[in-house]
């Protein structure tokens, strides 16, 4: 469970992790997240939180310090009518939920929100509403429950699945 | 039925006969081409947490291009990470400070009609131009690469942009790439693979065709590709190989794309691109007075050879206009010493150009040039996001490399036709 934020403007990779702090480690990119639309965010975002945006979430740069930073600001899903494919697949890639959502503009900032990944179901508590979510496909959910691709690539080496040369 | 190109170049790198769109695939890679942003700086400490190494070095292609030249102790350490880092993992394929990767990479030679590849940027379907599927990913995913030579794919549909007749004087594929994104919008691609092809597309020289390539990641596509002819024959054998087979790289005729758009290159006009996307893309003329303050000729999107020559030809014989900043950063130095060789870069410089390195420079928005509050900039580059290049109140609009000349010229959004008496044809630009 946790509180909504609602940005109702195109949300591009550079908003999310702004260029002049690319040189820096995830720490310091996470504390710049969003600054451009809402100076607010990243100091008040709760572990738990979700972030909801327009089509196209994430597009623009390969950077995944985009999806990192909210993964490091305890966001605990991002939903969106569609996302960029680049994005959708470094959130994936740094173990942040995100899910597509046809009918994410019918949520309002401050809503409380529960999301079930696994049934592709968001529960807005705040109206009752429950919002139907395209499904994780299970390979990828199976790495975000990893968290992440490197964890779950630790897991495979540490199985013996995978030779590291 | 037939199978497109992308669909051939998807099975050979999973090991099938034939694909089918949506499926999901394991491709082998043929060659992974990372940056110093997103590449050792960010792969080396994964790698070493897994106790793991590159799976085959000589897949691995590192260019630096982003943090060049260094401005900072922080992007020193960038730089320096990278130098270090292909020694330790025995990369041989390392290009330091030579331009921007998109562009070293074809003119290295490393790319070739049929390869499966990577990159760690967004602008690495560029690849696509050389009858490739070749797109971008993050670093982690470059990681995993890195660790086991593969990497998973939805196969992707194919969409064909088919572009009918000729360009005319004082149009540019920039110019066509704003028509699609105006048309299409930034999510037109759906993350899957545009096939360039007509006409217009076939007479583009390589370096055009790779802004075709480059900018599908603003249509959000994962590849743009065009089928290799002799063109493309043409320019590998001038980067050192001549031994390549383009024949097998091509769409079967009864193929039946997911997806057709029909573009007319014959009545195109120049097209500028207002702020805060390059989906604002309009004719120039229906834009109305804009006034600019600096000129950006830049970027792997815009800042070739070909875009140098673009810029000279509206330029030669002219001075920029009083209060204007024109501002040139050659792709790469190869293509900067060709242009000062042939005077292309002399007709910049004489107009009152000033020269920036050879790599991403204000396009990343990294550092070093970044564009004030309020100023209005026109650019050859590929995006012109909020804040991107600079302020959130700067505004930055996009254009050909002919457009950003005119409006260097006049101080305004200009039709770039109006400043180009002569007449030739588009072999004029050659490359």
């Amino acid at each position: 469970m946790g509180k909504a934020w609602v940005f109702e403007s195109s949300i591009d990779t550079d908003m999310l992790a702004p260029g002049p702090y690319m040189k820096f480690g995830i720490d310091e990119i996470a504390r710049h997240c969003l600054e451009a639309v809402d100076p607010g965010f990243a100091s008040q975002v709760q572990p738990g939180d979700v972030v909801i945006g327009p089509r196209n979430f994430g597009l623009g740069s390969s950077r995944e310090q985009a999806p990192a930073a909210l993964r490091h600001l305890g966001v605990a899903a991002v939903l969106a009518p569609s996302f960029s494919g680049l994005f959708y697949r470094n959130a994936i890639n740094v173990g942040q939920l995100v899910l597509e959502c046809p009918e994410a503009a019918s949520i309002r900032t401050g809503d409380d929100i529960e999301v079930d990944a696994t049934n592709g179901l968001v529960r807005n508590n705040t109206t009752g509403a429950v919002i139907g979510c395209a499904p994780v496909p299970p390979h990828l959910l199976t790495m975000i429950n990893a968290g992440g691709l490197l964890p779950w690539l630790e897991q495979r080496i540490a199985r013996g699945e995978l030779q590291t040369r | 039925m037939g199978q497109t190109l992308t669909e051939k170049l998807v099975a050979r790198a999973c090991g099938q006969t034939t694909v089918t769109p949506g499926d999901l695939v394991t491709c082998k890679v043929d060659l992974a081409m990372m940056h110093d942003s997103g590449g050792p700086r960010r792969v080396k400490p994964m790698l070493e947490r897994l106790g793991a190494r590159v799976w085959d070095p000589d897949r691995v292609v590192v260019i630096t291009d982003h943090y060049v030249p260094a401005t900072d102790d922080d992007s020193r350490q960038i730089v320096a990470t990278a130098r270090d880092w292909v020694q330790t993992a025995g990369i041989r394929r390392f290009h330091d400070g030579i331009g921007i990767c998109h562009v070293v990479l074809a003119e290295q030679g490393h790319l070739r009609p049929g390869l499966f590849a990577v990159g760690g940027d967004s602008h690495s379907p560029t690849g696509g131009a050389f009858g490739c599927y070749m797109f971008g990913i993050g670093a982690t995913e470059m990681l995993g690469v890195l660790v086991t030579g593969e990497i998973w794919l939805r196969v992707p549909q194919t969409i064909r942009l088919d572009w009918r007749g000729q360009l005319t004087h004082g149009l540019s594929a920039k110019d066509m790439m704003l028509a699609m994104c105006a048309r299409l919008g930034m999510d037109g691609g759906r993350y899957q693979s545009i096939e360039y092809a007509g006409e217009a597309v076939r007479a583009l020289g390589m370096q055009e065709r790779m802004t075709l390539s480059n900018m599908a990641a603003e249509l959000g596509a994962q590849a743009g590709i065009i089928e290799a002819d002799a063109t493309t024959r043409a320019f590998l054998a001038a980067a050192g190989l001549t031994d390549v087979d383009i024949d097998p790289w091509r769409g079967d005729a009864d193929a039946v794309p997911a997806e057709h758009h029909a573009f007319d290159a014959d009545s195109l006009a120049p097209h500028a691109a207002a702020p805060h996307s390059p989906a604002n893309s309009a004719p120039i003329g229906d834009h109305g007075k804009v006034d600019i303050d600096v000129a950006y000729i830049g970027a792997c999107t815009g800042a070739k050879l070909v875009d140098l020559r673009m810029a000279a030809e509206v330029l030669r014989g002219r001075r920029i206009a009083a209060g204007m900043r024109l501002l040139v950063g050659p792709a790469t130095a190869q293509d900067e010493a060709q242009a000062r060789h042939e005077g292309t870069l002399g007709a910049l410089l004489d107009a009152g150009a000033e020269l920036l390195p050879n790599a991403c420079g204000a396009c990343a928005g990294y550092g070093a040039w970044r564009f004030e509050a309020g100023t209005r900039v026109i650019a050859s580059t590929a995006r012109n996001f909020k804040g991107r290049m600079g302020s959130s109140s700067a505004e930055i609009w996009l254009g050909s490399p002919y457009t950003v000349a005119a409006a260097a010229v006049t101080g305004a959004l200009t039709d770039p036709r109006l400043l180009l008496d002569r007449a030739p044809g588009l072999t004029d630009r050659g490359n």
